[in-house]
């Protein structure tokens, strides 16, 4: 699917927010990512849709590698290919009215798209994000504009609550949990909450659509791969134990 | 007019154009894209007797205009397949198709074909030899002429289907083992399979795969896999199935003139999920550039 850019500006010193135009409409779910394919790179780059509507869609990235820095240095008006509307995307309806949604370094952005939709389904959802330090914040000030109650902690007090976004969670009132980010910090939350929530996982990808098995995790019910039947999986299937 | 017909030793395909084992699933995700009857046919993953999980994850490594997978022939099993994927994919798919086979030993091998070769769908056997032998020291079966040919005379002996033996490109004399292969009775031959490779991380200083090496496919591998196919054309008389490395129309057309009747894609199919419908779109094209009235007729041309 061709998509055209239309900015690609940075929010921090290694994250980047991509807007895209382009045919959104295979996109069913918040936390559905984009398989996106770029010049000089054989395999698609797996990148999660921040937010999107009928016209276009947001990617927020981190350069980490060739690929990502790739990406950062392509002008509006170029274009992309991407392969939309991959995975399952959170549940909104699994959630209850007071979910949390815990969002650790560039697992943030899925809970951007998530957090609209939660509150369109008429749920009162509050956002704890996880980050090195105050330098590395980013998207925060879109959740505020959201209105929805925003805790913040970093490894180094620099802002909010020093410590790791687990820290806090005690100090937080919420039903159910939604969390994306690097797997300690997933594994930390399964720990804590004895399974309870949605959990959006990470693999390398070969194809991103569920043909070559490059994916698969086991959990409670089998094998499942990531990019098919993931990347959202409840905290009851996966055996993190 | 261009015709795309060729013939596979009693399979006959409206064109040359394949998916390979391993690189389409059961074909239900690409059927979601495209309708796949405008395949010639296709090959599905690589079947084993009992269901494996296969390898721990990162099983995917990219590399220069190529890919790294050590998946480890994850799939449902044989019995799964014949009692939940082939009914599942009459809905989709109406062509005979390809039953790629996998095993660890001669035993395994045969109880596998044989209970593919009764399924009406099945039009083939691919018997992939690069799977290591559990009571051969672990080598695989595809690297020593003999082992070829043991598995090939036994799958023979049970096979009503045409059966072509899908080579292991890892190996010093790829013509020997091909020879070997048509002497125990293969009905053709497949090659090639990926290429034994590696990554390392920079940062961790470990390799990217969690099992350490895995198999190299895509661009980068065709012109061994063209080099293979001539090889091989030149030491059998069976018909082949060239693949390795082709994404366009041209790298098919390539693969023909070196000794290949079909041409099977692989990895292409990961990044493009179109890119077998684009090929056989614009087969024609090229074939008209080129002067080319039958495709069946280029088979081998490439040779003195
Ligand atoms: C479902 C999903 C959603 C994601 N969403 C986001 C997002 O919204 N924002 C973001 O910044 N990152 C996200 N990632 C991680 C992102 O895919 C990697 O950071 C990116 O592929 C790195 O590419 P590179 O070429 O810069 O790095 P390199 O290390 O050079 O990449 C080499 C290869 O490894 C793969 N790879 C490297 N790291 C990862 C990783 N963490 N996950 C999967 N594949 C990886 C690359 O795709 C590439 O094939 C997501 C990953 C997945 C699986
Ligand atoms: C992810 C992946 C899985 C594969 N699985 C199988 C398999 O199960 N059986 C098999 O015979 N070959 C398997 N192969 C090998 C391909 O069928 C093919 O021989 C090889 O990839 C070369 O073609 P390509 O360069 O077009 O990918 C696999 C390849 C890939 C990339
Ligand atoms: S990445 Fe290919 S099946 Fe998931």
């Amino acid at each position: 699917m061709n998509f055209t850019i239309t900015t690609n500006e940075r929010l921090t010193e290694m994250v980047w927010r991509m807007t895209l135009r382009g045919d959104t409409s295979t996109l069913t779910a918040p936390g559905q990512f984009v398989q996106v394919s770029l010049p000089g790179f054989f395999l698609r780059r797996p990148i999660s849709v921040c937010d999107w509507d009928g016209e276009g869609l947001t990617l927020v990235y981190k350069v980490v590698g060739q690929g990502t820095a790739a990406m950062a240095s392509l002008q509006p008006g170029e274009h992309l290919d991407l392969l939309t509307g991959l995975g399952n995307g959170f549940r909104v309806e699994a959630c209850g009215e007071r979910p949390l949604l815990i969002g650790g370094g560039v697992g943030l952005p899925p809970m951007l798209g998530l957090c609209r939709a939660l509150l369109r389904a008429g749920k009162r959802p509050r956002l704890l994000a996880g980050f090195g330090k105050a330098a590395e914040c980013f998207l925060l000030a879109d959740f505020e504009t959201l209105g929805v109650p925003v805790t913040v902690t970093t490894l180094d007090g620099s802002r909010g609550l020093r410590g790791v976004a687990t820290d806090a969670m005690p100090l937080l009132d919420f039903d159910s949990l939604c969390a994306c980010g690097p797997l300690p910090m997933l594994r930390a939350v399964w720990r804590q909450t004895g399974g309870r929530g949605q959990y959006s996982l990470e693999e390398r990808m070969g194809c991103g659509f569920g043909a070559c098995m490059g994916c698969s995790i086991q959990t409670r019910g089998g094998s499942r791969r990531v990019c098919k039947e993931g990347p959202v999986f409840d905290g009851m299937e996966l055996m993190w134990e | 007019m261009t015709d795309l017909r060729v013939s596979l030793a009693g399979l006959e395909l409206d064109n040359p154009v394949i998916p390979a084992s391993g690189c389409f699933g059961y074909g239900k995700e690409f059927a979601a894209y495209y309708d796949i009857n405008l395949l010639g046919s296709f090959s599905f993953k690589g079947t084993t007797l009992e269901k494996r999980f296969g390898n721990p994850t990162p099983r995917i490594a990219e590399t220069p205009d190529g890919m790294l997978n050590s998946v480890g022939l994850q799939n449902p099993g044989v019995r799964h397949v014949i009692d939940v994927e082939l009914p599942e994919m009459r809905a989709y798919f109406r062509k005979p198709v390809i039953a790629n086979v996998s095993g660890f030993s001669i035993d395994e091998y045969v109880e596998t074909c044989r209970l593919l070769d009764g399924q009406e769908q099945v039009g083939l056997i691919e018997v992939n030899i690069s799977c290591p032998n559990v009571h051969g020291g672990g080598m695989a079966f595809g690297t020593d002429p003999a082992s070829a040919a043991a598995v090939t005379r036994a799958v023979k002996a049970v096979a009503k289907k045409p059966v072509y033996i899908k080579l292991s490109p890892n190996v010093t004399d790829i013509a020997a083992i091909a020879k070997a292969c048509e002497a125990a009775g293969a009905d053709g031959i497949s090659l090639i399979n990926t290429l034994l490779g590696m990554r390392v991380d920079l940062r961790t200083r470990r390799p990217v795969l969690a099992n350490r090496m895995g198999g190299l496919s895509g661009p980068a591998v065709l012109p061994v896999a063209l080099r293979m196919v001539y090889q091989v054309w030149e030491a059998v008389k069976l018909p082949i199935m060239g693949m390795g490395g082709v994404t366009t129309a041209r790298d098919v057309i390539e693969m023909m003139l070196c000794g290949a009747t079909a041409v099977q894609v692989g990895a292409a199919n990961l990044v493009n999920p179109y890119a077998c419908r684009e090929i056989i779109e614009q087969l024609p094209v090229e074939m008209e550039k080129l002067g080319i009235g039958s495709l069946s007729e280029i088979i081998g041309g490439a040779h003195a």
